[in-house]
Formats: C-alpha cells, sequence, structure tokens
C-alpha cells in the first residue's frame, strides 16, 4: 500500500516552519525540554479564537491548514489525526480547577476543549470539512494508527487525498509528572549533547507534524512512502526490519539512509546500538531527536524530515552526518523505551 | 473488499447489568440503571442523578483478575470484553490474526483525579501508581495484555461517537486482509471530570433523562463498556455457532458546525446515516429500528430528529434512545448500543424508550414507549453523535 505524500509541514522546537531553509543549524536548548517555535498563527486562526485556544490546538491547526494549501487542496477527503495525550493543557486546566473550587463555579470553556479529537475537530470546523474525521490516541503508535487508517480510505476508494497528522504538547503539569517518573534528564542540558551523554532519561519535545497523503502519483508529490509497520515488544528486531525491508521489496543495500529515534537514554538506546554496529554497519545512519525532542508522536516528525530530505535530495546540516550519496530512499527506525517500535521506508519520487 | 464482517459475540456491562443476559432483562422489564450517586465521591451527590455500574472495583477486580487499585475504565473493559470473547466461543480465536481496538474519552482519569489531590498541594506527593495508566491508550494496552491480544492494538477517542469508530475501524482492518478477528468496541468510568464538564454546559437533567420528549432537561451521565467480537467469512466457517449479524454499513461524517452543539438541520447525522445506507445498499424503508445517539439534550434531540426526518421522511421505523436506561455512558456508548442494536435483531425486540410524555414540537413523529414484539426486524441502525461534531452510524444486519 504506497502512499504519495503530496505536502509534509511541521511546527517543531526547530525551524522547520514557514518560509526556508530548514534546520540549517540546530536551535539549541539547556534545558531538558524542548518548546515548539510557535509561528505567527494570524494566517491561519482568527485572533480572537487562537487566544482561547492551547497551544497542540493552534499548532495542530496551523500545520494542518499550511499542509493543505501547499498540497493545493481546498477540502481533503478524511481528516485523520494521532495524538496520544490529547487537549492534555486544557485537561489539566479544567482539573486543576475542579479541585481547587472544590466542584463550584467551573467554567466550560477548558472542558469543551479538552476532548482528544479537538484538533481534528477545529481543523474539519475552520476549513468546514464534513468528511471522515477522526483520531488514534494509542501512546507511541498514535500517529502510526492514523497512517492506517489514512492508507486504509485511500485503499478502500473512500477517499483521495487523506490529510492527516500527528501531535502532542509537553505541559509543566506533564513535565512534573514525567520527571518523577525519571523520564527526562535532570538539571542543565543540552539537546546538542543527547548522543553523547551518559546519563539516564532523555529530553522531552512537542510538535505538530501533517501531511496530505495520496493514492495516485501527482506532479509536486515530495516523496513516496512505500511501508510502515509498527511492531509492539519485539523479540527480534533485527529481523523484523529485514522483513519489512523484503516485503517492501527493498534490499538493504538500497537504503541510503537510516534515521534513527535515539533519545540519549542509554536504557533504550541499546537497541539502535546494536542495530548500527550489526545490520546498519554499511550504511550512514542519522539521529533526529536532539532536534524534536521525545514525544509520543515524534515519528511524525521524522516522516516529515525523510520527506524534506529525498525530496531536496540533500541531508540537513543540522543532522550532522557525513553521507556523500544524496538520499533515495530513507529507512525511519524509531522506538520508545523498546517496547514500541515503528519502521518506515521512504522514497524519492 | 467485498468481504463481509460478522458480530460472533457481544460483552457489556452498565448501569442495567453487569453483563449481556442481565441486560437484555432489564431492556426487556423497562428498567433504568439510573439513581443517586452511590459510588463517585463529588459534592454533586444527591443532586445529579447518574446511572453507575453496581459494582465495586474491588468487586470488578475479583471478576476479571486485575488488581483493584487499577483504573476502573480497565476493569469495566476487561469485563466486557472478556465476555465478548467468551460469548463467540472457545477457541475461536486459535492460529487467526486478532486485533483489540478500544475507546475511550478519559482514560484513567478516575485515578488521576485521586493523585491531583495531592499533587496540587506538593508536585512531588501524589502516588504515582495512580497516574501511571492515566493516558487513553494504556487502558487499551492493560486490556490488551490481559486478554493476550497482540496482533494490533489501538485507541480511537472521537468523545462520543468513539467505540461506534472504533468498531467499524476494526471491522475495516478484517476486510482491508490485516486481521481475521478484532474485539472491537468502548469504556469509560464514572469521573468527576466528566461530571463538572457536563454540569458547567448545563446539560444534565437533575431528573431522570427523558430523550426525544418536549419537556426533556439532558442528559444523565452514565458508565460501562460494551465490545462486539467481529470475524471475517473465513472465521466464520469455522465457528461453533451462526454469528448474531453482518456490520453492513457504517459511516462517519463531521458536522463542522461547533466545537459542542450541534447543527439545527443535523447535517453531520443526516450524512453519517445516509453514508451507512449507501454502504448498506439500503433504502430508509429497510430500517426496522433505529437504536438513537438521544442524550436528551435540548440540542442533540431537535438535531438528530430533524436529520432523521430528512433521511426517512414520513416513514419513520420505530426508534428508541436506550441511554433512557444506561445513561449517556460516553466513550462507551456505541459499544454499548452496538450490543443493543444486535440484541434487537437476534430476539425481533425494540426496545422502548422510559419515560416518554410528551411529543417533541419541532417532529412528527414519536419514539417507542413500550417493549414491542417485531419478528421481522433485518436492519437496525445506530447512531453515535459527539463534539467536536464526529458523527457516526452503524448499520447491523441479520445474516441472510
Amino acid at each position: 500500500m504506497k502512499l504519495f505524500i503530496r505536502s509534509a509541514t511541521c511546527i517543531s522546537p526547530q525551524h522547520t516552519f514557514g518560509e526556508g531553509p530548514y534546520l540549517k543549524d540546530v536551535v539549541i536548548y539547556d534545558q531538558p525540554r524542548l518548546p515548539v517555535i510557535e509561528p505567527d498563527y494570524k494566517p491561519f486562526i482568527d485572533p480572537k479564537q487562537s487566544r482561547r485556544m492551547s497551544r497542540v490546538i493552534r499548532m495542530g491547526i496551523a500545520a494542518a491548514k499550511e499542509a493543505l494549501q501547499q498540497a493545493n487542496i481546498t477540502l481533503p477527503d478524511a481528516i485523520v489525526t494521532g495524538t496520544a495525550y490529547g487537549c492534555v493543557e486544557d485537561s489539566g486546566n479544567f482539573l486543576t480547577r475542579l479541585i481547587e473550587m472544590e466542584e463550584e463555579m467551573l467554567s466550560p470553556t477548558a472542558f469543551i476543549q479538552s476532548t482528544h479529537n479537538t484538533v481534528a475537530a477545529q481543523i474539519a470546523l475552520a476549513i468546514k470539512c464534513h468528511a471522515y474525521n477522526n483520531t488514534f490516541v494509542h501512546k507511541s503508535f498514535s500517529f502510526e494508527s492514523a497512517l492506517m487508517d489514512a492508507a486504509m480510505l485511500l485503499a478502500e476508494g473512500e477517499a483521495k487525498e487523506v490529510l492527516t497528522g500527528g501531535v502532542d504538547e509537553i505541559t509543566d503539569i506533564n513535565y512534573a509528572i514525567f520527571n518523577r517518573f525519571n523520564i527526562f534528564k535532570k538539571g542543565d542540558f543540552k539537546n546538542t549533547d543527547l548522543y553523547n551523554s551518559n546519563t539516564s532519561g532523555t529530553i522531552a519535545g512537542e510538535g505538530a507534524a501533517f501531511f496530505v497523503l495520496g493514492k495516485e502519483p501527482a506532479a509536486n508529490d515530495l516523496a513516496r512512502l512505500d511501508a510502515f509497520r509498527t511492531i509492539y515488544k519485539p523479540i527480534d528486531i533485527k529481523q523484523d526490519i529485514l522483513k519489512f525491508l523484503d516485503e517492501a521489496g527493498c534490499p538493504l543495500k538500497e537504503v541510503d539512509l537510516v534515521l534513527t529515534g535515539r533519545n540519549g537514554d542509554p536504557r533504550t538506546d541499546a537497541p539502535y546500538d546494536l542495530l548500527s554496529s550489526g545490520l546498519f554497519a554499511n550504511l550512514p545512519v542519522a539521529n533526529y531527536k536532539h532536534l524534536c525532542g521525545e514525544y509520543p508522536v515524534a515519528s511524525s516528525f521524522a516522516l516529515w524530515l525523510a520527506a524534506q530530505i529525498v525530496s531536496q535530495g540533500q541531508v540537513f546540516p543540522a543532522l550532522a552526518i557525513q553521507a556523500n550519496v544524496s538520499p533515495k530512499r530513507i529507512l525511519i527506525a524509531n522506538n520508545y523505551q523498546d517496547k514500541y517500535w515503528s519502521l518506515m521506508l521512504l522514497s524519492q519520487c | 473488499m467485498t468481504s463481509k464482517v460478522y458480530i460472533a459475540g457481544l460483552g457489556v456491562i452498565s448501569a442495567i447489568g453487569n453483563n449481556v443476559p442481565s441486560c437484555l432483562d432489564s431492556l426487556k422489564k423497562e428498567q433504568a440503571g439510573i439513581g443517586d450517586i452511590e459510588r463517585l465521591a463529588t459534592r454533586h451527590r444527591g443532586e445529579i442523578p447518574v446511572a453507575e455500574v453496581k459494582l465495586t472495583n474491588e468487586q470488578l477486580a475479583e471478576k476479571t483478575g486485575l488488581p483493584a487499585n487499577i483504573t476502573r475504565t480497565a476493569l469495566l473493559s476487561a469485563v466486557a470484553a472478556k465476555e465478548a470473547i467468551d460469548d463467540a466461543g472457545m477457541g475461536v480465536m486459535d492460529g487467526f490474526r486478532v486485533g483489540f481496538i478500544s475507546a475511550n474519552t478519559v482514560g484513567g482519569m478516575d485515578k488521576t483525579e485521586q493523585f491531583f489531590e495531592d499533587f496540587l498541594k506538593d508536585e512531588q506527593s501524589g502516588e504515582l501508581s495512580d497516574v501511571v495508566n492515566h493516558a487513553c491508550g494504556n487502558v487499551t494496552e492493560v486490556v490488551a495484555e490481559h486478554l493476550g491480544i497482540r496482533d494490533y492494538v489501538t485507541t480511537i477517542s472521537t468523545a462520543c461517537s468513539s467505540s461506534a469508530n472504533a468498531i467499524f475501524y476494526g471491522a475495516r482492518l478484517i476486510k482491508n486482509g490485516f486481521l481475521d478477528i478484532v474485539v472491537a468496541g468502548g469504556v469509560d468510568s464514572m469521573t468527576r471530570f466528566t461530571l463538572n464538564g457536563f454540569n458547567t454546559l448545563m446539560i444534565l437533567d437533575r431528573e431522570f433523562c427523558k430523550p426525544f420528549d418536549e419537556n426533556r432537561k439532558g442528559l444523565n451521565l452514565g458508565e460501562g463498556a460494551g465490545y462486539v467480537v467481529l470475524v471475517s467469512e473465513k472465521v466464520k466457517q469455522q465457528l461453533k455457532k451462526e454469528p448474531y449479524a453482518v456490520l453492513s454499513g457504517y459511516n462517519n461524517s463531521n458536522d463542522a458546525y461547533h466545537q459542542t452543539a450541534s447543527s439545527p438541520e443535523g447535517t453531520g447525522p443526516f450524512l453519517a446515516m445516509k453514508g451507512a445506507l449507501k454502504m448498506a445498499d439500503l433504502q430508509p424503508e429497510d430500517i426496522g429500528y433505529i437504536n438513537l445517539h438521544g442524550t436528551g439534550t435540548p440540542n442533540n434531540d431537535v438535531s438528530e430528529g430533524t436529520a432523521i426526518s430528512r433521511v426517512f421522511g414520513e416513514q419513520v421505523p420505530p426508534m428508541s434512545s436506550t441511554k433512557s436506561y444506561t445513561g449517556h455512558t460516553l466513550g462507551a456508548s456505541g459499544g454499548i448500543e452496538a450490543v443493543f442494536a444486535v440484541l434487537a435483531l437476534q430476539h425481533g425486540l425494540i426496545f422502548p424508550n422510559l419515560r416518554f410524555v410528551t411529543p417533541m414540537k419541532e417532529l412528527p413523529f414519536v419514539p417507542e414507549s413500550h417493549l414491542k414484539e417485531t419478528p421481522g426486524l433485518n436492519h437496525v441502525l445506530s447512531n453515535s453523535f459527539g463534539f467536536g461534531g464526529n458523527c457516526s452510524s452503524l448499520i447491523f444486519s441479520k445474516v441472510s
């Protein structure tokens, strides 16, 4: 089931949205928490509405509208999003007030915007789109589930073009709670040091990446998504990757670049070490989470990145690797906690 | 892509019963499960009626084998999903690719509320085990592990249409050849978060709700879980019993009108019902019963009713909202009502819309007030609509 990527947009902690060039330098953060660089939302959202929206809604709408515009599409045939935490700022606000006010004198605004489908719904509302609208909220497979839905809609002939995206935000409350689970690094930490630190934990990230996906090739496609697969708690990830490539009809030697989801936590980077010295020993391997941080739909950032690389035929300086070729085929291998593996194979059109 | 998807198993837990037979019994006896708040620790106790499942977390834990301190959402889900699998027939899952597609709207919020009481006083306090399953996906994962389902597991959250979408996403995974068996549906447990949320919107009836009645004042919040076991043609051949129904039509459309309100002309509901009929290749007159979304809010019922008029014209089929029994179970409602729709088909019954008295002035039709036997029931439509304009309709048909 090949998918043609008509357009790809991304709001992230790096320069990835609006006018390029993208990712010329790495935006450096000195805390283990990378917030998105919010664009000027005026072209996308009425300022009055924008003020009432949480960041996850704003960045989702902006990335989605820009993706539609770049694909030159007014109304997609479906809108499908993936978000593990949904509108966590609004739900945190409502819950906090509920407890502080002892269930009295509450305002409905935060509750109204707290449902996980708010981003997809607000996109539909903004463009008056009555088509299929769905939201997946399954941890680190949220975006992959949205991709699966999009792929089936295209295969079924229910849609010609699907707007699909991954979006998640990190809030003060979430960050404080995750820190108690020792998920992130402690104290000052530079994202550029992510791959040479031996301390446990990773860096928190967030972002919104949206794609217009089509069934048939079109003139200005950015890239082709040849295959994607999720593997829950793999027993032998090396064999799973070989099987994935084999079924996609792509011998390992045809892969020009591997993007791995290494996140700087030695506890879960070990499988990447094994792959880098084994299966991928003769391939250029780049990492991307020093750019976007770790978050449940980080694979949507990787897909945006890979689509940009194959369409431009060059590797961004911010990836800091020596790749002699202009990559035509990219394998994305993302894992979270060695439990949720996501593989994607992307080709130049 | 032309292959059929069958309903081979049913599982449900709600305020009117802890399993399918007890829910069916309550439906027939016209016994609602709504009452004073007994379990939820809230200041609204005695003021707002709700439809709670009558078992404590300890009783649910004993029933499932899961720990009692886990979120009630997972406990409810595990009970209904297990019943559905058992109902489909023992050993039926062996050698097949099996999926679990579950929906919910607030995940482990019941436990997070407890955690927040302490956390807000001091960020270093609060039991971490109370937030570990906060996210919607965690609830699904806990239950999938409990059921031993690994091939494909995901979670959908589209507000009150969530589990209708989970059911037909599961059917599509079978039709597209990815899976053979899918346990699909949804769950939500009663939380202060949702109770207060709907209360701020001023759409909670202080009395028992009256869906599709001129004097309706709002909804009663409920909790529960409902799942169906969907199987492919190939699996159906190997079942020890005949499947209950075919999932013959489904559609998801968006109202694109307002974040929480439904359009007065019922655009989303109209498109969802029309789309499901088209897919099932049925005419409106083929539908023998509509299990309404029917929340009992002034806005929903007029929007849904108007859409029904537009789809069915003057020949509207019998209809009722079983939320008059179970309350509005949010992310579980599509799953619970799918089970009820299949029961209606299986037993040739139209369940009544309790407490209906006065026809709505906007509508030329009324819901069924009493249990009605309809042996010739062949196609049942089930509606589920939610915040964000998410509207989904499912059609269940007799196996021909």
